[in-house]
């Protein structure tokens, strides 16, 4: 799947980042389950408020850690498309 | 400091009271009167001290925990808390205004148990007339306010022929998730195990069923398949290993590492209203008993698997054996195992010994 860089991602109801000050990580919250997501995914979800664009969250990230913006793109198509693709998120 | 890492989920049990009256219900056979039920400050401390502890989930489940007028309030005390809130419910309590009050108070998801996709299936199951159409407009409204919804049918030697029906059933109501589950043996399913036991073939067609639903339905369908202990040869690992990621409070506030958990004997239950959640998790002698290896007799001591199944289930090696140290029977290495292979023959057709608080001949819904 394919999300253009103008598309809002958004959390699907029922599922939220979280950070678990307990065990010191980020987790997604779901129905009946939790998932961790590793710091790079954390990093890129927590700019996902439903208000952003995807492009927006790139250019933030790109800025954010001085690295390629291409390199940023590509992590971030895939991390989005493989959450919707699960519906966890809506492109 | 903490020595054990902290439960992820906990279930609320806030009540036994429920209209229904199902025969494989997970509740113990002695069920907690309204009068031994905890009080609205009492699970607003249990809420706080197991986020404090590092709970993400709460399960408010029962018996029915609709019949809790202070529901809205304890889900929403539980979403401040930043608590994943998830509600495991029969449904006939469901109205628009029962449903908007919970989703007002930042409910996360809708757990919607089913008896079967007949009517008189699942009146025959849960004792409750007009039921079916009730549990079908709940689902309906739920939908209707947009909160995620997981179906959830327990599967039996009555209803397993229906199983495909089951899943279409899931996907036109535009549920997300369906939870097909083969009864568990404890409790109420204990009791009434060999008129709940499938046979293998009904068992063989159930699975094939979902696997079929799964090629159809693809990602629009989330499908948890439960295969049935009893025809298996490896356990599971029941609750993900006892005291380690889950704790279960009880309508009086025992504090339990699973909802069987009353069965073992010859230990203490600790209660939430003399001691803190976390001091339970840590330090009480009931979730020390069977955590982690060390309690394992062999052939588990030895086994490569001992840290997947963590042993199996407590309950149900006491339940089948009479020793709750024992291995579980399910497992093929247990030299007690034929009295599993014996049980997942012996299912037939019979009446069913409800559920029912005991001396009154009629379940509590008020």
């Amino acid at each position: 799947m394919s999300i253009a860089e103008d598309s809002i991602p958004g959390f699907t109801r029922g599922h939220r980042l979280q950070q678990d000050r307990v065990r010191d990580v980020w987790l997604i919250q779901a129905p009946e389950k939790a998932f961790i997501a590793d710091p790079v995914a954390a990093a890129i979800l927590r700019l996902v408020d439903g208000k952003r664009s995807l492009g927006t969250i790139i250019d933030l990230l790109a800025e954010t850690y001085q690295a390629p913006r291409d390199r940023i793109a590509a992590d971030v198509k895939t991390l989005v498309a493989s959450l919707a693709e699960q519906k966890i998120l809506s492109p | 400091m903490t020595r054990f890492p902290p439960p992820m989920s906990l279930l609320a049990e806030l009540t036994h009271r429920c209209p229904l009256a199902c025969p494989y219900c997970s509740n113990p056979l002695s069920l907690d009167r309204r009068q031994s039920e905890l009080e609205t400050q009492d699970w607003v401390r249990i809420l706080e001290e197991a986020a404090a502890l590092g709970v993400l989930q709460v399960h408010f489940s029962g018996g029915e925990p609709m019949a809790r007028a202070d529901l809205p309030a304890l889900v929403h005390h539980a979403s401040s808390l930043n608590l994943y809130t998830n509600l495991i419910t029969s449904g006939v309590l469901i109205t628009q205004a029962t449903l908007a009050a919970l989703d007002e108070a930042g409910l996360d998801h809708i757990q919607l148990s089913f008896q079967d996709v007949t009517e008189t299936g699942a009146e025959r199951i849960g004792g409750l007339r007009g039921a079916q159409e009730r549990k079908l407009a709940a689902a309906r409204l739920i939908r209707a306010r947009g909160l995620p919804l997981t179906l959830n049918f327990v599967i039996h030697r009555e209803n397993a022929d229906r199983v495909a029906q089951m899943l279409d059933l899931a996907h036109e109501l535009g549920a997300g998730r369906v939870e097909i589950a083969h009864t568990q043996y404890y409790g109420w399913g204990l009791k009434n195990r060999d008129l709940l036991m499938p046979s293998a073939a009904q068992l063989d067609a159930a699975t094939d069923a979902v696997v079929k639903a799964r090629a159809r339905f693809g990602n629009s369908l989330a499908i948890d398949y439960v295969t049935p202990d009893y025809h298996a040869d490896q356990p599971k690992p029941c609750m993900g290993g006892w005291g380690q990621r889950f704790l279960n409070v009880t309508p009086s506030g025992k504090v339990l590492p699973c909802h069987a958990a009353e069965t073992i004997p010859d230990v203490t239950f600790p209660n939430v209203m003399e001691h803190a959640l976390g001091e339970i998790w840590q330090d009480s002698a009931l979730f020390n008993l069977f955590r982690g290896t060390a309690w394992m007799p062999e052939p588990c001591q030895s086994c490569a698997l001992k840290e997947i199944d963590w042993g199996g289930c407590r309950c149900q090696a006491l339940a089948l054996t009479g020793d709750a140290r024992a291995t579980d029977p399910v497992c093929a290495r247990s030299d007690r195992h034929e009295v599993v292979v014996a049980a997942a023959e012996a299912g037939h057709d019979g009446d069913f010994a409800y559920r029912r608080f005991t001396g009154t001949g009629r379940n509590e819904t008020g």
